[in-house]
């Protein structure tokens, strides 16, 4: 014991120490929340930032001229005029497009007119425009007072309720998709990375030849687990790292953005968009929106989340990471692991390509239920269907059902362990494996 | 010391080794030869407990060999390997505490070995930063660090200059001195005439010689001896206590590699040979180890 103590400690020291350790560690937070204050500086001022264009209107029909209102980033310039002569001289004239519409009774087209590609954006802003005015037109010659309209064209928002024993509780689904996700993606990823540790630890020591001598003092499955036991502690240690700095650089940064006096309603925008773009263009009040999120997120069980959240990246990656183990174990370098890798991680890529599109919307169909359950999809499955609430007896199972798999995988690997790190030269199959899963001790 | 009884050891459709029993005794130093592929390294991890045998035993000291022993053994593998991105330092006191050894203790008896192979200076570089000779020192001190009472080195001198080995060798011996009991295996033979007292040769998994280096090689003795004398040389008759087996002469110069015919000793050739020349050399040709092993190997193959 005191021995595995002393593996887990050099694993842990080795890699703590490292440069890149502390680099990745310092690094992520600040990229994470450099990308987030981008995206919602984008948000705010992207419009402001874009370039100003110009747009020349020829309109034959006359129903458009001086309705198209002006946006951050384009101007409209009414001319009458010859479409042919225009064409040719707009862009020395100083516009980026030319707007032609035909007259009413013509079968020709609307057309756009300009030297580069439109973006998708600015063609969407002003067929927007011309569809809004048209609409209007049409409603009015039918007789329907556009006032009346708008009014009857509210918005219905519904407000989703989970009946749970303490009563009714608001069902925070926005909410809960960005959790489940976001600890699923951490969990997906952390897998792969720390797995990935384990295996290059196992080949370093298979190839520097150290294991032979370590393995006279020790027995390989105290190596095996000092090591797989290290680096996840290193993954705990980084991840713990990453929250801390993260809430800390958020903190330095709210209240930086407090100073500036930011209007709540810019705020607003910024926590919109990045939440549902869509969302944008409905809300009224920016003020209410603002309030929904931060209830929203004050009505997430934090610590039953945060605990079920360790718990599966520590069982999953034990158990993932006794079979990355025994991989690295069967191979004398990292090229050769390719053909061994495919299998291991298919599970994990086809959970987590389902866990955004089915699992998500889904979160209670049997197959999302069975992935859940199944201790290789599990921890990816489960963190999805987690904040959308689970039943107890379902969380017990599966977590049950993932201790089990990681006893069964790192008992298997370690018996390929065993034997792989003392075979050189030999190409791994797994015929080959299988053979020394069956020695004898 | 250890013995080795009816060890056998199979991987898959492999017989690695069959049915080996070796004796070793306290305080000696003992060769384990035999040709690449004869089932050394498969008998050395056994004995180091990281393979375990299909049947047979292994007794350390009289009692059967168990995990608790393995503080006892220091092993220094034929391919050698330390971490390359760790200090030297560092690693050597990580690898004695394995053996059992306290951090202070280890650190203590670090220095006194950096000391005493003068890389003291190295402590805080790398492996990857060190010569190769330097690398085989480091883990020369991992092997002896927590003063075992066996230590097996699996072709000790392979790697070494001249210079180091010879140290090396020195440093083995005053462990032999202290008390250590020394297996090794090699298949240089040289160092085995020097070095050990007893030997097994291993081949294709069986064991088909051991013994004390001396009375094997008076077992390989067969009366062959080289005679020198001066002059033209001389013609020997029918009558002669010996046949010849190579005759080299010059105008002034004899050398003749005979065989004494069976029942006869080294003084009837001389007496024999007494009148006819002046004799400048006569010597018993005693086969050294190299040709035992070869002889015996090949012998085994036919």
């Amino acid at each position: 014991m005191n021995k595995i103590l002393l593996i887990i400690q050099r694993e842990y020291l080795s890699r703590v120490k490292k440069k890149s350790f502390i680099v990745l560690t310092i690094l992520v937070p600040v990229l994470f929340i450099g990308m987030f204050a981008l995206i919602g500086y984008l948000a705010v001022k992207g419009d402001d930032l874009g370039d100003e264009k110009k747009v020349q209107v020829i309109d034959e029909s006359g129903t458009f001229s001086g309705k198209l209102k002006d946006t951050h980033s384009i101007t409209y310039v009414y001319t009458t005029g010859n479409y042919d002569s225009a064409k040719a001289s707009f862009i020395e004239d100083g516009y980026n497009f030319l707007l032609h519409i035909p007259p009413a009774s013509s079968s020709v087209q609307i057309e756009l007119l300009s030297e580069k590609k439109p973006s998708a954006t600015t063609i969407e802003a002003i067929e927007t425009g011309l569809s809004n005015i048209a609409e209007a037109q049409q409603l009015k010659l039918a007789g329907i007072d556009t006032a009346v309209l708008a009014q009857a064209q509210k918005r219905i928002e519904i407000k989703a309720k989970q009946i749970t024993e303490a009563g009714e509780k608001d069902a925070q689904t926005y909410t809960a998709y960005a959790i489940g996700f976001l600890s699923a993606f951490l969990i997906y990823i952390c897998l792969f990375i720390y797995g990935t540790q384990v295996m290059r630890g196992v080949i370093e020591e298979k190839v520097s030849r150290i294991v032979e001598v370590i393995i006279s003092s020790v027995k390989p499955f105290q190596l095996m687990l000092g090591k797989i036991i290290g680096v996840g502690m290193v993954g705990l240690t980084q991840f713990i790292l990453w929250i801390i700095i993260s809430v800390g650089l958020s903190m330095v940064g709210g209240t930086m953005m407090a100073g500036k006096a930011m209007q709540s309603k810019q705020m607003a925008q910024v926590q919109q968009t990045v939440n549902d773009h869509k969302e944008l263009k409905q809300v009224q009040s920016p003020d209410k929106g603002m309030a929904t999120i931060m209830q929203s997120i004050e009505s997430i069980p934090v610590v039953y989340t945060i605990s079920c959240f360790l718990f599966y990246f520590l069982f999953g990656y034990l158990l993932y990471s006794a079979i990355f183990a025994a991989v690295g174990s069967a191979v004398d370098n990292e090229t050769e692991t390719q053909q061994f890798m495919l299998p291991i991680t298919l599970p994990l890529i086809f959970t987590f390509a389902l866990a955004q599109s089915f699992i998500i919307n889904n979160p209670d169909s049997s197959l999302s239920v069975w992935l859940s359950m199944i201790p290789f999809t599990s921890p990816i499955a489960m963190m999805i269907r987690i904040p959308f609430g689970v039943p107890a007896w379902q969380l017990a199972l599966s977590m049950f059902l993932l201790v089990l798999g990681f006893v069964f995988t790192t008992w298997v690997a370690a018996r390929i362990y065993r034997v792989g790190i003392l075979m050189y030269g030999k190409k791994a199959t797994y015929r080959e494996l299988a053979k020394w899963f069956m020695y004898k001790e | 010391m250890i013995s080795i009884r009816n060890i056998v050891k199979q991987y898959g459709g492999y017989r690695a080794l069959s049915d080996v029993s070796i004796e070793v005794e306290k305080g000696t130093v003992f060769g384990l030869l035999g040709p690449n592929g004869a089932g050394k390294t498969s008998l050395i991890r056994i004995i180091n407990q990281i393979t375990a045998p299909d049947s047979g035993t292994i007794l350390f000291n009289g009692e059967p060999l168990g995990r608790h022993h393995v503080e006892r053994i220091g092993y220094m593998p034929e391919e050698r390997g330390l971490y390359k991105k760790m200090e030297i330092g560092e690693q050597i006191v990580y690898l004695a505490r394995l053996k059992g050894l306290s951090r202070a203790e280890a650190l203590r008896r670090s220095k006194y070995w950096f000391e005493k192979l003068q890389i003291q200076d190295w402590w805080h570089k790398k492996i990857e930063e060190l010569s190769k000779g330097m690398q085989q020192k480091a883990q020369f001190v991992a092997t002896v660090m927590h003063e075992p009472e066996l230590l097996i080195l699996d072709e000790p001198f392979s790697g070494f200059d001249p210079v180091n080995a010879e140290i090396i060798k020195n440093e083995i011996l005053e462990l032999n001195r202290k008390g250590a009991t020394i297996i090794f295996s090699t298949h240089r033979m040289e160092s085995v005439e020097e070095l050990c007292d007893s030997i097994a040769l291993l081949h294709q998994s069986h064991k088909i010689l051991d013994g004390k280096v001396k009375q094997i090689k008076n077992s390989f003795r067969n009366g062959t001896y080289i005679l020198e004398c001066e002059g033209a040389g001389i013609t020997p008759g029918a009558d002669a206590p010996f046949t010849i087996l190579d005759d080299n002469r010059t105008d002034e110069h004899h050398h003749l590699r005979l065989k004494i015919n069976d029942g006869g000793s080294p003084n009837d050739v001389l007496r024999y040979m007494l009148p006819l020349a002046t004799i400048t050399r006569f010597e018993e040709i005693v086969p050294d180890m190299n040709e035992i092993f070869i002889s015996t190997v090949n012998k085994q193959d036919k």
